[in-house]
């Protein structure tokens, strides 16, 4: 059965049977939810159990958000949510419904000029393999933000939901020394 | 993960009555129920994607309206359930009880504080390591009447207060032990009405049905935290000894709140522990053998003694024995020191 058809059975099934037998049925009907990415809407019709990571990912295709340990553990799948940063992997797509989603690939002006933060890591050499970059910049924007990037102290703390496996938190600390005063002037 | 329903509650009223449509059993624990509330969703996804939490129907709560304020009132401070770890954490009404703010900051990572929500932090459920995989038959807390595989296992991180023999998982949480040692209240909304329980009444102590968390109702909602104002809040801290410097469970804490005469005697004291008991821990006896003494190393000590005297350690865990007395020690130093 193809995929579309399969979403029609689901859905006639969920107006036959009571809702509670969703578990028994082995699915539960496709949910609409519209994204806000990077100011862009994105119409879905998502399983429920779809994480914000999962509909980035695998159903919008803005793959620069990575999944590492997928349990809210490590911060590779940070982005933000109106604003905050937050992890992709322990959020419901459901619940970013009309949110406004900002992921790495929005960070970059429209004419593809690298945003301070983005900058900042090229510089100081703040990655290795780079798996976990993308989650460490939406972090990093988030905590300068915030107004915790005022020591490498601060830093360290509010950078501790972001790890990374190749050690490169010294230059990390220094990318975000960097930025922190270009966004100020900016 | 398994299937289920999503829905998106707007009020409370309509989340209780989609909990209850969902037909939660009142004979069964809220932790097992088919209906389950999501608020930041930082436990239950994480539980739900380890099939530990199988809810068939999901009641998203977070756009209800109201619940996430803070706000003084007349008697302290009143805390909305749905508002958010970091948000509480720095707003200027915490200044005058320290430890609640650092019993915020201290836990998790800055992410997990934007998303996690008061009243679903005080419910977070426990890290043992045999209750999260259930490849792991034994574990009375998940499968009641199973057994329990932490007793003679790789215990390090259990507790040794509050403990039986059925279960001696860690009650991970650090926000509750300063709401247990400010003698806070919890407001419960439930179809029709509301009732109000102190939070020392919320969680309930593993027994012979560790699998029954807390008091609450399956179809009880938490709505709000209520702080008394009192002479010992602005005197009080939250320190807490983990294994590493920053985001991570509290091997042990301590949550210490004093009133000081004007000599320095221990007028009144507040006490509660983390990391080493099975629910948030009130040491009332250490609390009362610090009244009427100025909190030197000595008094600090035998606090700390009477504190740990019914502590039961096992194989691996024997350690936190005395890194708890040692934390409520120094807790205790740092607390009557402070410049207020």
């Amino acid at each position: 059965m193809s995929s579309a058809a399969l979403s029609v059975a689901k859905e006639a099934a969920a107006e036959t049977t009571p809702p509670s037998s969703a578990a028994e049925r082995g699915g539960a009907p496709l949910a609409n939810v519209s994204l806000e990415i990077n100011g862009r809407t994105y119409p879905l019709a998502l399983d429920p159990r779809t994480t914000l990571l999962d509909a980035l990912r695998e159903h919008v295709g803005l793959t620069g958000t990575k999944k590492g340990c997928d349990h809210g553990q490590c911060g590779a799948c940070t982005v933000l949510v109106d604003g905050r940063r937050v992890l992709s992997c322990l959020t419901l797509a459901l619940m970013a419904d009309g949110e406004s989603v900002t992921t790495i690939e929005g960070l970059a002006g429209p004419d593809g000029a690298l945003h301070p933060m983005q900058q900042a890591f090229i510089d100081k050499d703040a990655f290795q393999c780079g798996y976990c970059t993308p989650g460490q910049i939406m972090s990093a924007v988030a905590c300068v933000e915030e107004g915790h990037a005022n020591t490498d102290a601060e830093i360290r703390e509010y950078m501790s939901g972001n790890l990374c496996r190749c050690a490169a938190y010294p230059n990390i600390v220094a990318a975000i020394n960097q930025a922190k005063h270009e966004l100020k002037r900016a | 993960m398994r299937p289920f329903i999503y829905h998106r509650a707007t009020s409370d009223s309509a989340a209780l009555q989609t909990v209850i449509g969902g037909a939660a059993p009142r004979d069964q624990p809220p932790t097992s129920a088919r209906a389950q509330f999501i608020a930041g969703g930082t436990t239950m996804l994480d539980l739900m994607k380890l099939d530990v939490m199988r809810p068939s129907e999901v009641i998203d709560i977070n756009r209800i309206a109201g619940l996430d304020q803070v706000e003084k009132t007349p008697d302290g401070l009143r805390l909305g359930a749905l508002a958010r770890m970091a948000d509480v954490a720095r707003h200027p009404l915490l200044a005058d009880y320290p430890v609640i703010a650092q019993s915020l900051t201290l836990a998790a990572s800055p992410q997990l504080r934007n998303m996690a929500t008061l009243g679903g932090n005080v419910l977070q459920r426990t890290r043992c390591t045999y209750f999260r995989d259930p490849s792991w038959k034994a574990c009375n807390k998940r499968d009641p009447g199973s057994g329990c595989a932490a007793l003679d296992g790789f215990n390090r991180s259990h507790a040794v207060l509050g403990v039986s023999d059925h279960c001696i998982a860690t009650y991970p949480g650090d926000f509750a032990q300063a709401l247990i040692a400010l003698d806070a209240l919890v407001e419960i909304r439930r179809q029709g009405g509301e009732r109000v329980l102190a939070f020392a009444d919320l969680h309930r102590k593993p027994g012979d049905r560790p699998d029954i968390e807390t008091a609450l109702a399956p179809d009880e909602l938490i709505a709000a935290f209520r702080v008394p104002a009192a002479p010992w809040t602005r005197r009080s801290l939250y320190l807490k000894i983990r294994d590493r410097q920053s985001y991570e469970f509290a091997l042990a804490s301590a949550a210490v709140a004093l009133d000081l005469a004007g000599d320095g005697a221990v007028r009144q004291a507040r006490i509660a522990l983390g990391g080493v008991a099975t629910v948030p821990w009130r040491a009332r006896e250490a609390e009362a053998a610090l009244v009427g003494h100025k909190v030197a190393d000595d008094v600090a000590q035998r606090a700390a003694e009477i504190a740990f005297r019914d502590a039961q350690p096992r194989r691996r865990n024997a350690f936190k024995v005395e890194l708890g007395r040692r934390a409520l020690q120094r807790a205790l130093l740092e607390t009557a020191s402070l410049e207020i």
